[in-house]
């Protein structure tokens, strides 16, 4: 019997589908058989992101009413074996064409043969978000250190804390180091003493996930990239690792300093 | 003389008294106010206005017998009704009563979007995160971060004051007064209050609600001990 896992934010654009495909391919990298299930009818985007845009047949619409076994909707993703699929999105139909129990159903279904399911949530609070939520035994909320987006995770908590699953964990997305040390946005801290919930992982903000993105390839699949690192490092948390935060020093900067140590010394 | 009085006239310092029987029927009532004060209308024709104040006893007037009252004295020259009181309330308002003067204990972080409403006095073991909001019918106490909004006495209640651990609030209001604290250049870090005062929405130390707001106190000076 798997685990239903959501990953939510309340404000679009953080990296809510972003982190979805990292997270389930790490845990598929770490050996796990994993389902990704994007419920964000009439946008999707997982499929895009995770380069399976292509081998869609069914969707989440054809399986809910029942026009096809969901074995026929999921989408295997032949770079890991067995052990990672997809289960797309409707791109025509919109976020009331699913219920709630349908969507338990479904991702209930899909825990017998898992053992993570990852569900890609829609921006928003409205059906969308109540759909993705329905079937999850535990959630992650995706921020980004703005106070627009942590205002938004905070109503996103709220919302959680009246559902019957457990306490939501945190996952701080595009940390720029260089701006945090000048100030200009919120660090690690201010964002958790605001939120008052338990850290999964914090990712820096790389370049390199854009261009993954783009060749649908997640980044987690190239291991020196940092943003590769930290989503790992969540996927062995979520397995019950405990594993240190990342140090986000700025590669650059750190090169300068020593430099400027060495030839400080020197004179 | 046949039958008993069932309306009292007394003189006081300040006016009339009268003291209504709450035995008999209320149209009986006013027809005995109404004979009365018409054998005075003579004494009070060229006095000062004089003011009336009504005791009903253990009878409790409806709004509409209220008024009905009102039109009895008050067209008569040179009286008005000063108040109305009476031994007994409705149970609803007892019970609202009861209510407003409960210290209600809530532990959680109230989140953006989420509204923490009760009748009486708030006590929070949280903080208020930016875009949430308490709401109190008297005084807000919270023990941790006021970010949020933060209304007190919102039934009305001026003498209503918000204290908190770190008073950064977005907006504050007590009864109809609003206002939005002032942008600070040093982070608070100790608890502050708020109240009115002359009209104006007041920040201070906790200290100084020891003198503007004495009747904070909820037990007598025995409870207190020194030893």
């Amino acid at each position: 019997m798997g685990e239903a896992l959501v990953i939510t934010s309340g404000k679009g654009g953080v990296g809510k589908t972003t982190s979805s495909a990292n997270i389930g391919t790490a845990l598929a990298l770490q050996g796990k058989r994993v389902c990704l299930v994007d419920t964000d009818i009439g946008l999707r985007n997982l499929d895009v992101i995770m380069g399976l845009e292509n081998r869609i047949i069914y969707d989440l619409v054809d399986v809910a009413g029942g026009k096809c076994k969901i074995h026929q909707a999921l989408v295997k993703d032949k770079r890991f074996d067995d052990k990672l699929y997809l289960l797309p999105a409707a791109q025509s139909s919109d976020k009331s064409a699913v219920s709630p129990e349908q969507m338990k159903k479904i991702v209930n279904d899909l825990k017998q043969e898992f053992d993570y399911i990852i569900i890609d949530c829609p921006a928003g609070i409205e059906q969308g978000f109540q759909n993705a939520i329905a079937g999850a035994d535990r959630a992650i909320v995706v921020t980004t250190p703005e106070v627009s987006a942590v205002r938004d995770a905070d109503r996103i908590i709220g919302l959680l804390e009246k559902e019957t699953i457990e306490p939501p964990k945190l996952l701080i997305n595009r940390i720029r180091t260089s701006m945090v040390k000048k100030g200009e946005m919120l660090d690690v801290d201010e964002v958790t003493n605001i939120l008052a919930i338990e850290l999964i992982g914090i990712v820096a903000d790389d370049e390199g996930v854009i261009k993954a993105a783009n060749i649908g390839e997640p980044i987690v699949m190239n291991p020196n990239s940092k943003a590769s690192i930290a989503y790992r490092n969540i996927a062995r948390r979520i397995l019950g690792e405990s594993v240190p935060l990342q140090q986000l020093e700025e590669q650059e900067g750190g090169m300068l300093s020593r430099l400027k140590r060495f030839f400080g010394a020197r004179a | 003389m046949g039958r008993r009085q069932n309306v009292t006239i007394k003189g006081t310092k300040e006016g009339l008294l009268l003291h209504l029987n709450d035995t008999c029927a209320f149209s009986d009532l006013v027809k005995e106010i109404e004979e009365k004060l018409f054998s005075h209308a003579n004494v009070l024709k060229d006095s000062q206005v004089v003011s009336v104040r009504v005791h009903t006893g253990n009878r409790l007037l409806t709004s509409e017998q209220e008024d009905i009252l009102k039109e009895v004295i008050n067209p008569k020259k040179n009286l008005y009704i000063a108040s109305i009181d009476s031994n007994v309330i409705l149970k609803e308002e007892a019970d609202r009563m009861k209510r407003e003067s409960e210290v209600t204990v809530v532990s959680k972080i109230v989140r953006s979007g989420q509204i923490l409403k009760v009748d009486g006095d708030l006590l929070l073991v949280g903080d208020v995160n930016p875009g949430g909001k308490v709401m109190a019918g008297g005084n807000i106490f919270i023990l941790g971060k006021l970010q949020g909004t933060a209304h007190a006495g919102c039934y009305g209640n001026e003498e209503a004051v918000i204290c908190a651990g770190t008073m950064t609030p977005m907006q504050l209001r007590i009864a109809g007064f609003i206002d939005r604290t002032p942008d600070r250049t040093e982070p608070a870090n100790e608890s502050e209050c708020a109240y009115i005062q002359n009209n104006r929405l007041m920040i201070d130390r906790l200290l100084v609600l020891r003198k503007v707001r004495p009747n904070l106190n909820r037990f007598l000076e025995g409870g207190l001990s020194n030893g």
